[in-house]
């Protein structure tokens, strides 16, 4: 058990890593994801707030879709990644469990300032809920069997309050892991016996249930930044890939002005993919090398279960991102050859629905 | 228990004498600590290596490990099977999954070493 963010969480259970992760791959994988900072807003100015705390656009945002979107401070800087979900009657906010503290204190840095008045109320559920991730490509086909309404038709990046097991519950097909899957929100009451359930052989298929390990070589192999490596307060949207969830040309917001010039400016260094092209693993804070000088650094590397390759993202300098660029990683003062490829490692194979007329 | 025909170090790893080589790998115990073995540093063939000094690294998804060199000697031989199936190590940590040969520089060293019966008290102390 490790601490995270103020929890105690396995790094694996059982099976190890290696097996969590190819059962989120081949099968189903089920992930206790209580830790991640649940946060509800209600009021005729909920959707105020998150248009002035968050980058992305949630006025496009439809009744029952969600939104990935990003927490910047006044410089610009992340302070977190965040899903948005528009639930029709509320907004709810799912934080980084390492940042649910800051972002509470951030709120109220602004209700005291710019959004003096506002007349929302923010309701902190992550001690009254559990999140359960119910995630790999057979996970439609066995949740169907405890959920009430159909999942068939449920898209990615949308949520339905429905319920699992007869008990209440916000299933959205939202996940960190590029497969298909879900992200399942109850009563804490109901918590146990719910992962119990989700964890029952059913149609042929053990769902596994996998903890942290398996959760970062998963998102790494789909390409997706975690919070304290590939985004932290030292990096902007930009540098970071996530220009696209930055929306200036929707009013100011918190971060807008600096944003809008680190826009203008460009950046001096990029996220970027890379994979040795030698033996060795990879990991955050190895330095990356352009011929002899320490040029940026690792911020996330494993050897990919899937692959079986070791592969990382790191921060260069912007002459360095076009894939096919020859780098090096600096392994305890060895420089082991490095090739700058594409993102995601792994393509990911998460729900295509077309949009029906009606939604 | 712990196979009672070599010998352990504090550090969990074992030691074998085959004829006049001694052969090295990881125990049960560290194998199992580390999780899936991903990749393994080894010295090159001729190499020297002294006595509980770091002669190469493990390498599983979760960590980076150190390996010690239980006695003094010369490389005679790595397990070069180790580059393409570094899971070997936690398939058969005593067989397959032996890491590197030692000509010893004294054969007596071993003695030293912890029997696998006190090897198993050391590990049961351990947190």
């Amino acid at each position: 058990m490790v601490d995270f963010g103020g929890w105690d969480m396995p790094i694996q259970y059982t099976s190890g890593i290696r097996a969590e992760h190819l059962a989120v791959r081949a099968g189903v994988g089920v992930f206790d994801l209580s830790h991640m900072g649940r946060l509800y807003l209600r009021g005729p100015d909920a959707l105020k707030l998150v248009q002035w705390l968050a980058t992305n656009d949630a006025g496009r945002l439809a009744n029952g879709r969600a939104q990935y979107s990003l927490v910047c401070g006044h410089r610009g800087q992340i302070l977190d990644d965040i899903i948005v979900y528009n639930l029709g009657d509320e907004l709810l906010l799912v934080v980084n469990a390492s940042n649910r503290l800051k972002i509470l204190a951030w709120i109220d840095d602004q209700r005291a300032g710019p959004l003096a008045g506002a007349n929302v109320t923010v309701d902190d559920q992550t001690f009254d809920t559990v999140m359960i991730g119910f995630q790999g490509p057979e996970s439609e086909r066995l949740l169907q069997g405890l959920v009430s309404g159909p999942l068939d038709t449920l898209r990615y990046y949308t949520s339905v309050k429905s319920t699992v097991a007869r008990r209440d519950a916000l299933v959205a097909r939202t996940g960190y892991t590029g497969e298909d899957g879900f992200e399942i929100i109850v009563d804490a009451r109901n918590g146990p016996e719910i992962w119990d359930m989700l964890l029952e052989e059913r149609l042929g298929v053990q769902p596994v249930p996998a903890a942290l390990g398996a959760r970062d070589t998963l998102r790494l192999e789909a390409g997706m930044p975690l919070y304290g490596h590939e985004i932290d307060e030292d990096a902007n949207p930009f540098e970071a890939g996530l220009g696209r969830v930055v929306k200036l040309g929707k009013g100011e917001f918190a971060g807008s002005k600096a944003l809008a010039e680190i826009a203008e400016q460009g950046v001096e260094r990029k996220l970027i993919a890379f994979e040795l092209t030698a033996g060795g693993v990879p990991r955050q804070g190895y330095p990356i090398l352009d011929g002899e000088s320490a040029v940026g650094q690792v911020t996330s590397g494993n050897v990919s279960p899937s692959l079986g390759t070791p592969i990382g993202m790191a921060y260069v300098p912007t002459r360095l991102v076009e894939p096919g660029t020859e780098i090096a990683v600096e392994i305890r003062g060895k420089a082991v050859p490095a090739r700058v490829t594409t993102l995601p490692f792994y393509a990911h194979k998460t729900k295509k629905i077309a949009p029906s007329r009606t939604a | 228990m712990d196979p009672t025909d070599r010998r352990y170090t504090p550090e969990h790893e074992w030691v074998k004498l085959e004829g006049d080589v001694a052969v090295v790998g990881i125990t049960h115990f560290a194998q199992d600590q580390l999780g899936d073995v991903v990749y393994v540093e080894l010295p090159k063939v001729g190499e020297r290596v002294e006595a509980m000094k770091p002669f190469g690294v493990v390498e599983s998804v979760k960590t980076a490990s150190d390996l010690f060199a239980p006695i003094g000697g010369t490389i005679a031989e790595v397990n070069g099977q180790l580059e393409s199936e570094p899971q070997l190590v936690n398939d058969a940590p005593y067989e397959g999954g032996w890491m590197i040969k030692i000509q010893p520089d004294d054969p007596a060293e071993i003695d030293n070493l912890l029997s696998a019966e006190q090897y198993a008290d050391q590990v049961a102390g351990s947190p």
